[in-house]
């Protein structure tokens, strides 16, 4: 039998290949449903390689598609410190969306260094007061985080769809239920001329490192980190874990809610409700990959982002199904789960009886 | 008037059973996960592969039978994985779980695109009809109501009666339910915490796969993509309401049928007043305040989310 047995502390090297193995595992398990799809694995996967770093236009789609990850990833890495399960990341998405036009398409006509960061502000907001709900109910009634994020997607997404028949339906968009376009002194400007990314990116940057700093060197993210890894001894250290738990829950909340401004200021321009495809889910997988930390989410936003730009390309070039990138990402989660435990314990072979070889 | 009148009908009465039956699979599997300490938010994609597996055996001519056996087996082996990471490994329950929804939604989502990559409108399978049942099926009022369901509604409701006498009145239900409350006390008397856990887990995601396999097999005849649609999270609020009793998860499971059937047909009276999305969103709205009255007293079982080692305490 195999015995396990923590490590005195867990190693820096290990805390760093655990995630990179944990995406080789992914990507060789993934390779199990492509062969039985019948595809050569060097061509699909040097196909999803290209599409995701292959020029300079592919690699700016990936990090337009990371800018949102980043976000929400952020949110969830948040939130996890404190064990505060937050699945309701893209509701909080679709929150700051929604705020994001409501404030945006003309409500408020100013200049662009006024407009631009009541929009952002704007997300924010709606994104925090999605997820302090959640968070109150869980610090008064004892009620579940996770199933009141959950089921609060459903019902943020059916409140998009409605207002977007209703009263943030655009009259020009010929019946379609989308928004009316964001004006232009509330638009996040791209970065370089003539490709996507944008400015939602440098605003992802900042937040990282400012979560980063708060974790690292304030009050606030000592209490974080010590609600999360033992909340009966804050408590005996005289920290309040419910005002905490709540603090957490804002900042979570308004990272995810950034997110959706970002998407809707910086890429599409107005709002749909199909315009996240699980960003917020895919949050989670950033976050653990990372480990947590700030700055890890970075790079595991770029990572699982190339993933996701990687399978549409070469699901648009050889006609594999672009599930496939959902289950490179699910399975990525799983293995840097299991990857975690290699990095926590020591794995002693015992020999059949149990006795120590 | 017309608001009463609905409770008259018996197309209503039907339809609450209908819509109630995934929902008592489900529960009853979430509930035998969690008795045994393990809380399985892999339900969500459980569903879906039992929907999408279920449906795609009979479709390749295994039949219904082997289309709920198809289904259990697929719910079976991501219990297992669950179970693998949860209770020898000790991982996050909430994470396991997540990341079983996500491989299990995104693994049938590929199966079902890759077998079928360019139907417009998806393919139809011969599945259950309601089983004419004699006498009772031709009941004025109850016959309908109560007597014109598929075999697999009338399984679900044999099922709430045998977890019930399982987990209650045998050997295996009683220590099913110790590994949930007091681990080491299982340990003590030699039993396996570890597998009687993977096994209730098992168990468990079996049902919730047979859950998912009625909407493909019953409700419906064809899989779509996004069919399941929160139901297993439902399932999850559900099993704290019902306090982790069966009996109780079956009325549970009714009201919330009995309340999705009458909003769907308050829908066609006020449908011009108010969106459809409000109606719509009355299910989950309707799961988060049953959480909220219940969860404060909620009793649960002592050991749920804590994973237990051999040799710690």
């Amino acid at each position: 039998m195999i015995r396990m047995e923590p490590r005195a502390e867990t190693s820096r090297r290990i805390a760093i290949i655990a995630p990179i193995a944990a995406v080789v595992v992914a990507l060789v398990l993934a390779a199990i449903p492509l062969l039985a799809a019948g595809q050569n694995l060097g061509e699909a996967y040097g196909l999803m390689f290209k599409g995701a770093f292959g020029s300079a236009f592919s690699f700016s789609e990936t990090l337009t598609r990371a800018t949102p990850l980043i976000l929400t990833g952020l949110a969830a890495a948040v939130a996890f410190r404190a064990k505060f399960w937050n699945i309701g990341g893209e509701g909080q998405f679709y929150l700051g969306a929604l705020a994001a036009v409501a404030v945006g398409t003309g409500a408020i006509s100013a200049p662009a260094w006024i407009l631009l960061p009541l929009v952002l502000i704007a997300g924010a907001a709606a994104g925090a007061v999605g997820l302090i709900g959640p968070a109150y109910l869980k610090t008064r009634f004892n009620t579940d985080e996770v199933v009141t994020t959950l089921l609060l997607n459903f019902i943020i997404i059916l409140l998009v769809q409605m207002l977007l028949q209703g009263a943030l339906k655009d009259p020009m968009s010929l019946g379609w239920p989308q928004s009316e376009p964001i004006l232009d002194q509330a638009i996040l400007p791209p970065l370089v001329d003539r490709f996507r990314v944008h400015w939602g990116l440098i605003v992802a940057l900042g937040a990282a490192i400012a979560i980063y700093i708060v974790m690292r060197h304030t009050v606030l993210g000592f209490q974080l980190r010590a609600v999360g890894e033992n909340p009966h001894a804050a408590r005996h250290a005289g920290i309040s874990v419910s005002g905490t738990m709540l603090k957490a829950a804002a900042i979570s909340g308004a990272l995810a809610g950034l997110a959706g401004v970002s998407e809707v200021a910086g890429l599409k321009g107005y709002l749909t409700s199909d315009i996240s495809p699980g960003f917020g889910y895919a949050g989670i997988v950033v976050a653990m990959l990372a480990g947590l930390s700030p700055i890890g989410v970075v790079i595991s936003s770029i990572f699982i982002a190339a993933i996701f730009v990687g399978a549409d390309s070469m699901s648009r070039a050889i006609g594999v199904s672009n599930y496939l990138a959902d289950l490179v990402v699910a399975l990525s989660l799983l293995c840097v789960l299991v990857g975690g435990v290699a990095a926590r314990y020591k794995f002693r072979w015992m020999g059949l009886k149990g006795r120590e070889v | 008037m017309e608001f009463l009148e609905i409770f008259l009908n018996e197309n209503f009465w039907q339809a609450a059973i209908r819509i109630a039956t995934p929902l008592i699979f489900g529960t009853l599997g979430a509930l035998i996960c969690e008795r045994a300490g393990v809380l399985n938010l892999g339900i969500e994609g459980i569903f879906t592969a039992g929907a999408m597996s279920g449906w795609m055996a009979v479709w390749l001519g295994a039949g219904l039978a082997g289309g709920l056996l198809t289904a259990m087996i697929v719910g079976a082996i991501l219990g297992l994985l669950h179970g693998i990471l949860t209770v020898p490994l000790g991982l996050s329950q909430h994470v396991s779980g997540i990341g079983v929804t996500m491989l299990a939604t995104s693994l049938a989502y590929f199966t079902y695109r890759t077998t079928l990559p360019d139907v417009t409108s998806p393919p139809r399978i011969e599945a259950f009809q309601p089983l004419d049942i004699p006498v009772l099926s031709d009941l004025p009022f109850l016959g309908p109501a109560l007597f014109q369901h598929t075999f697999m509604t009338y399984l679900a409701f044999f099922l709430v009666f045998v977890v019930a006498w399982v987990l209650k009145s045998t050997p295996l239900g009683l220590a099913i339910r110790a590994v949930g409350d007091n681990p080491s006390s299982v340990d003590s008397q030699g039993m396996s915490v570890y597998a009687l856990r993977i096994g209730a887990i098992m168990a468990g995601s079996s049902l919730m796969a047979l859950g998912g396999a009625f909407l493909t097999m019953a409700a419906f005849d064809a899989f779509f993509f996004g069919m399941v649609n929160g139901r297993g999270w439902i399932c999850i609020a559900l099993t704290v309401f019902a306090s982790w009793k069966p009996r109780k998860a079956l009325l549970g499971a009714l009201l919330f049928g009995a309340f999705e059937a009458y909003q769907v047909r308050l829908q066609t009276e006020v449908g011009s007043f108010v969106p459809g999305e409000v109606f719509l969103m009355a299910p989950y709205i309707l799961s988060i305040v049953a959480l909220i009255i219940v969860a404060r007293s909620a009793d649960y079982p002592r050991a749920l989310l804590v994973p237990w080692f051999k040799g710690e305490r």
